[in-house]
């Protein structure tokens, strides 16, 4: 009989679905509870770190309350400490960063996708990941000795131009036969123009890898509509690239709040709030940090930590969004 | 009217025929895609103009002299000079096209420009120490601030660097692989957990890093500042990174490679170890050094645990170590023009060091050409020898 296995299976035996189930068993087991263990490792160090900021806050704001956030001097010896002027320092910083970064990132990203010839394109590629690639501190080093003599110079002519808008005063007369270019030098001005070039290959590419997921038939729709180049790019190319352009300057603005060493080097500290950003003087959170630990102990290294655990807090906000802002973009580039 | 009459009255119309079509693909338009040659003329018209204009205005008319001067208003005159050739013969719509491909172009060039800038910068001022034979090969040991450069090297800060990047990649490279192995291959609900707090930490400032080993390892635990507590900064510092860049990477190897390995009956490990890590190995290895030459620099970290030697030493786990960015950083903030000549010298062999780490990545994620790449002529090689061997033992 060939149908005898096709039979019903003999009255007994109970008739049941086989069991599936996802659950690893041997080897299986071992490499997924190994990895587990990998991954729960990872999460226990690097969350461990954003945990231990918070926990050490703690006793700071017991200790100064909410003065910590208003107070601008950091001093150790009077036990007066606050990072409000610190802060304002940061954003200085990055805001000087972003101005520069942003267009330069902008055109770099767009003369890679639309306008490159396609032998160049990937130099150009290769250029800009170099730039990431390239130490802060060799980026510090630059900034100092090369940038830092023209930038003051530069300065002056940004006061005695536009010296009317609060922002750009200096208290110096840029008018004098010489004048003192001192006061131009280790300003925010300067080490904005440093970090803008940390930040450039990072908001460059995340724009470049939007601009690229450009559908190429609406381009192409477009160029035979009989539109010119920029005309295509501003009616195709930004608006798809909407999402890549914030998200990667956002990305920029997280690097550019925590850059550390570039600043540290090149900026004179001082805790005051002034917002004249060509100024000599001004400080961050990082650069207060990698100053002020080693005389720290107790009290004020645990007011250090709760400065980079707002710094921290704040770049995990932009980052976040700016991840969200991101792929938002990129879902949409599926769809299309 | 009069043209649809012509034909009529029986006047030869020269039909387009199938030879008259041949001709036309024959002799295709030779510059096609390229300008044509008035709008070339306008281009490099408009430069060399540009240059004689900006000559005159910086040298005879305006207050303002200098190199960076002249090539500002060239810039500027360049710009000028090709709205105002457009517009003779264009629209707006033409002039916007010409002005914006400008403002693009001149964008990069800056971009460029800076990035080389950084480049030769370093590697000329550095030079000036470097070819001192004694400068690779000495350490600071007995040797003054100011002494003279054929005195005293950087040794001991390049030993340093590698011994504090070998401990932070022995660490994070296997964990961070591993995490990514993690998130793409186990999956489930911890594992998205662990996703999003590995992507929030790479936006951790790399200052606290350091801040967060220097306050547990050093302050806490009251180990002494050494290189091992170095390179567990740069491990906490590279940990996401890598895992974020290899989680990437694996991301994009196809499913149905999984689906085929799993259907031959292999394991869960022998398709992650045979099938998916040689799939994305290019990918891996570029993602891994890219994430080593950024620990190699990493500075903040190791400012504020390493402390700081003038002399060779060896072991991580006590005494204090230095390495090259800090070295750069001491130095050049010292003011001493000797020491600065000597940071430069520092940061230039940093920078050897990052571009050379920076090329090895970019040749081992290029797509591979037809050609067979060295590294397997060398396999091939040894694979060919292997079995000779084995037939010779037994």
């Amino acid at each position: 009989m060939t149908t005898a296995l096709l039979d019903p299976p003999a009255a007994g035996a109970p008739q049941e679905p086989r069991k599936i189930s996802r659950k690893p068993v041997g080897g299986d087991a071992v490499f997924v509870n190994t990895f587990r263990a990998i991954g729960a490792s990872v999460l226990v160090v690097t969350g461990g770190i954003g945990v231990f900021l918070a926990y050490q806050g703690w006793p700071t704001l017991h200790h100064y309350g909410l003065s910590f956030f208003t107070t601008q001097a950091w001093n150790p010896d009077t036990d007066t400490l606050g990072i409000a002027a610190v802060l304002v320092g940061t954003f200085e910083v990055a805001l000087v960063a972003m101005a520069i970064s942003f267009p330069l990132a902008v055109t770099t990203a767009l003369y890679i996708t639309e306008y490159a010839p396609s032998r160049l394109r990937s130099t150009l590629v290769a250029a800009v990941d170099l730039m990431a690639a390239v130490p802060s501190i060799v980026y510090g080093l630059w900034g100092f000795f090369l940038i830092e003599p023209h930038a003051s110079h530069f300065a002056v002519f940004l006061q005695r131009t536009f010296g009317w808008f609060p922002p750009f005063h200096v208290d110096a007369d840029p008018n004098a036969a010489v004048p003192d270019i001192s006061r131009y030098t280790a300003s925010a001005f300067i080490a904005g123009v440093v970090v803008s070039m940390m930040v450039i290959p990072m908001a460059c590419a995340v724009m470049r890898q939007v601009f690229s997921l450009t559908p190429e038939s609406e381009k192409e729709g477009a160029l035979a509509l009989g539109s010119t180049k920029w005309g295509m790019i501003r009616a195709v190319v930004l608006p798809f690239g909407k999402g890549g352009i914030i998200g990667g300057t956002m990305l920029a603005l997280g690097r550019a709040l925590g850059e550390t060493v570039a600043v540290l080097l090149i900026v004179s500290p001082e805790f005051i709030i002034k917002g004249r950003f060509l100024e000599i003087g001004s400080d961050t959170v990082s650069a207060l940090i990698a100053s002020q630990f080693g005389e720290a102990t107790g009290i004020q290294l645990s007011a250090l930590l709760t400065a980079g655990f707002v710094l921290f807090v704040i770049t995990l906000l932009v980052n976040t969004l700016a991840a969200i802002v991101v792929s938002r973009s990129r879902s949409g580039a599926e769809t299309a | 009217m009069s043209t649809l009459v012509q034909p009529a009255m029986g006047l030869e119309i020269p039909l387009p025929t199938f030879a008259a079509d041949d001709d036309l693909h024959a002799m295709p338009r030779s510059d096609l895609g390229k300008l044509p040659a008035d709008e070339r003329f306008l281009t490099w018209g408009a430069r060399f103009a540009a240059l004689g204009l900006a000559w005159v205005a910086v040298e005879r008319l305006l207050p303002v002299h200098g190199l960076a001067w002249f090539i500002f208003v060239a810039a500027l005159a360049n710009l000028a000079i090709l709205a105002v050739g457009t517009a003779v013969r264009g629209s707006n719509v033409e002039i916007a096209d010409r002005v914006a491909q400008w403002v693009v172009s001149t964008g990069t060039v800056i971009v460029l420009v800076a990035l080389a800038s950084v480049i030769l910068f370093v590697f000329k001022r550095g030079w000036t120490a470097v070819h001192h034979a004694n400068f690779l090969f000495d350490d600071m040991t007995g040797v003054g601030a100011q002494d003279p450069l054929h005195k005293g090297g950087i040794v001991h800060a390049i030993l340093g660097s590698l011994i504090e990047l070998g401990i932070a990649s022995a660490i994070a490279l296997p964990l961070g692989v591993g995490t990514a192995v993690f998130m793409n291959e186990i999956g489930g609900k911890f594992s998205r957990v662990v996703r999003t707090v590995v992507e929030a930490m790479t936006a951790l400032p790399d200052i606290l890093a350091g801040l967060f080993i220097y306050t547990v390892w050093i302050i806490a635990l009251g180990f002494p500042r050494s290189g091992l507590a170095a390179g567990l900064a740069i491990t906490v510092m590279m940990l996401p990174i890598i895992a974020r860049a290899s989680d990437v990477v694996l991301r994009v190897v196809p499913g149905t490679l999984r689906e085929a390995s799993f259907a031959l009956g292999a394991s869960r490990w022998a398709t992650v170890w045979r099938v998916v890590l040689p799939t994305a190995r290019a990918g891996l290895a570029t993602a891994l050094i890219l994430a080593i030459a950024r620990g190699v620099g990493e500075t903040a970290p190791v400012l504020i645990t390493s402390g700081n030697a003038s002399f060779i030493h060896l072991d991580p786990t006590s005494g204090v170590m230095n390495s090259l960015p800090l070295f750069i950083f001491t130095s050049a903030r010292g003011g001493i023009a000797i020491q600065v000549q000597r940071a430069f010298g520092a940061a230039a062999v940093l920078l050897l060091l990052v571009l050379v780490l920076f090329i090895t990545a970019r040749l081992l994620a290029r797509p591979a050409t037809g050609k067979t790449s060295l590294f397997r002529r060398i396999r091939r090689l040894v694979q060919r020898r292997r079995p000779l061997s084995r037939e010779e033992s037994e």
